[in-house]
């Protein structure tokens, strides 16, 4: 079987590892599983278009053409926040290069010194001291780094997040570093309008029901009942969560540090991060400097995929490009494919990922290919920086 | 036994990928983005330590620039979430212009200081944020004088 080597190039989204979906060319990045998302689209969207048919047009009139004007720029802002919140990368941080995890796995070794076979060997944490308090760095043992402080790794997405809050079906991503204040807002802006509609649903039919009586005004407008259901369970949703975070904020705490309890109880340390003054909390949170993001997905980078001359699909296709989980298209399987239809896609797609298990990355058994372009080489790097800087 | 570069197309086309070393992120005042200005012990043959810490220190005070909160940091942040953060769609944050900064002045480190000893820093914000990576080269002609892993080579055609 004879195969020729093709070499292209590729947006580095198409790379990266972890299960993360992209959308517009690596612009917008998201988690894999969006059914809770478009939930949450479809009952804001379905909520304020039913307000708008049903009660604006009378309020408008009757009381003041302000109402839907305000309404209009309320939900204009969820749903920016809200976008923002989902299409945004949260803060991953991306894994190890081959060079750095054995670095790092030499460093370990030689702090641990000999461990005597048959002993399980120690855990790899290091101590580290911020703010006058020991702090334990966790190692990753997926991304192969000791994770910096305040991240974490989400099982969901498959990646280590810095300053990870938690995993958010709702927006359908993870809440971290870089869209936790948009995230923030989403919720304080959808509880505003949650109570405005609420709100002016109750003045609109009590203000109909004053004319026309309660049960002609609930035929008129069948819309308001609706409204007014979903109104009020998720004000007592959203505004909790509002409150949650608020308190979140002002002590500068993540809810994962929260849930776990890290800087509550006797024994535990204080939290180190917090500036012990609310205002300074809050400000840091919420007017600190917007971070970048690290993972560089619309970068150009080589790739190496062979092209086999004959149509036969090879019964164990050795994969030279180990990290490959491209999500997006339909056609790349995946853990999920079933096992009869894996070398036929395989076969057919520009690039295949071998059916892997979740497992730390099989790089370091596997030899290092010749194929593939180191992605570590000062030329690439030295391309992808002139790339961004322009 | 120094190699002599001229400048970094030399160093890439005529020299082979000997070690790495990776300085580590310094966590003592929190989490804003600080390193180590500690001299590793695999470039004591290669350059001096002062001018390594000068390297450290200023790409420190960068990125402190970055991060600091301040008036104009608030500015910015109020402003962006009134236009409910349209306008960074036309407009780029502080951070990111001093990232180009940084970028700049790794540029010019790398060809002033660091090539002509054979060695090449990466920009951090390739690498996450977690470390800056420092490449040591040796001249492909001197066998047998690399050391540790020796994993890639940098000389890869273009």
């Amino acid at each position: 079987m004879s195969a020729v080597m093709i070499t292209r190039k590729v947006r580095k989204w198409e790379k990266l590892p972890g299960k993360n979906t992209f959308c517009c060319d690596g612009r917008v990045m998201m988690a894999r599983q969006k059914g809770v998302f478009y939930l949450t689209l479809f009952l804001i969207v379905g909520t304020c278009s039913l307000f708008f048919a049903f009660e604006c047009p009378y309020l408008a009139v009757h009381l003041s053409p302000a109402i839907p004007v305000f309404a209009i720029i309320l939900f204009l802002f969820v749903m920016a926040f809200l976008l923002r919140t989902s299409f945004s990368d949260p803060g991953v941080l991306p894994r190890a290069l081959p060079e750095e995890a054995s670095f790092i796995e030499m460093e370990i070794e030689a702090a641990n010194g000999n461990v005597p076979a048959g002993q399980r060997p120690p855990p790899r944490i290091r101590n580290v001291q911020i703010n006058n308090q020991i702090v334990k760095l966790k190692y990753c043992y997926t991304c192969k780094i000791f994770r910096p402080p305040r991240a974490s790794h989400c099982s969901i997405c498959d990646n280590c997040v810095d300053r990870f809050d938690h995993h958010c079906p709702w927006v359908g991503n993870c809440v971290g570093k870089r869209n936790y204040r948009y995230f923030y807002l989403f919720t304080l802006t959808l509880s505003l309008l949650t109570i405005y509609i609420f709100t002016f649903n109750i003045v609109h039919v009590v203000m109909r029901s004053v004319d026309q009586g309660f049960l002609n005004t609930l035929k008129e407008t069948p819309g308001t009942v609706l409204e007014v259901l979903v109104c009020f369970f998720t004000l007592w949703s959203v505004v909790g969560l509002t409150g949650f975070h608020t308190y979140l904020i002002s002590l500068n705490q993540t809810t994962n540090e929260d849930i776990k309890g890290s800087w509550s109880g006797k024994n535990r340390i204080q939290n180190p991060y917090s500036h012990k003054n609310i205002i300074k909390n809050c400000c840091e949170v919420l007017c600190g400097p917007t971070y970048p993001s690290v993972l560089d997905r619309r970068g150009m980078m080589q790739e190496d995929s062979p092209v086999f001359a004959n149509g036969e699909a090879p019964s164990s296709f050795n994969n030279p490009i180990p990290q490959t989980t491209k999500t997006t298209a339909p056609l790349i399987p995946n853990e999920h494919t079933p096992e009869e239809v894996k070398p036929s896609i395989a076969f057919a797609s520009e690039k295949s990922p071998s059916s892997r298990e979740k497992s730390p990355s099989p790089k370091e058994e596997h030899p290092p290919s010749p194929k593939l372009p180191p992605l570590a080489s000062p030329e690439t790097d030295a391309e992808t920086s002139i790339a961004k800087t322009h | 036994m120094a190699t002599e570069f001229h400048n970094l197309q030399e160093l890439r086309h005529s020299a082979s990928l000997a070690n790495k070393v990776f300085i580590q992120r310094d966590y003592s005042e929190g989490t804003t983005c600080k390193f180590q200005t500690k001299f590793p012990s695999e470039l004591e043959s290669r350059m001096e330590r002062t001018l390594f810490e000068d390297t450290v220190k200023t790409l420190n005070n960068f990125y402190a620039e970055a991060e600091k909160i301040g008036g104009q940091s608030y500015l910015e942040g109020c402003l962006a979430c009134a236009t409910a953060y349209l306008i960074f769609l036309c407009m780029e944050t502080r951070y990111e212009k001093v990232l180009k900064k940084i970028a700049k002045y790794i540029q010019e480190q790398n060809e002033k200081i660091y090539a002509p000893r054979g060695l090449l820093i990466t920009d951090p914000v390739e690498r996450g944020m977690r470390v800056i990576e420092i490449s040591i080269y040796e001249d492909r002609g001197s066998s047998g004088s690399s050391s540790g892993s020796s994993s890639v080579s940098g000389s890869t055609a273009r």
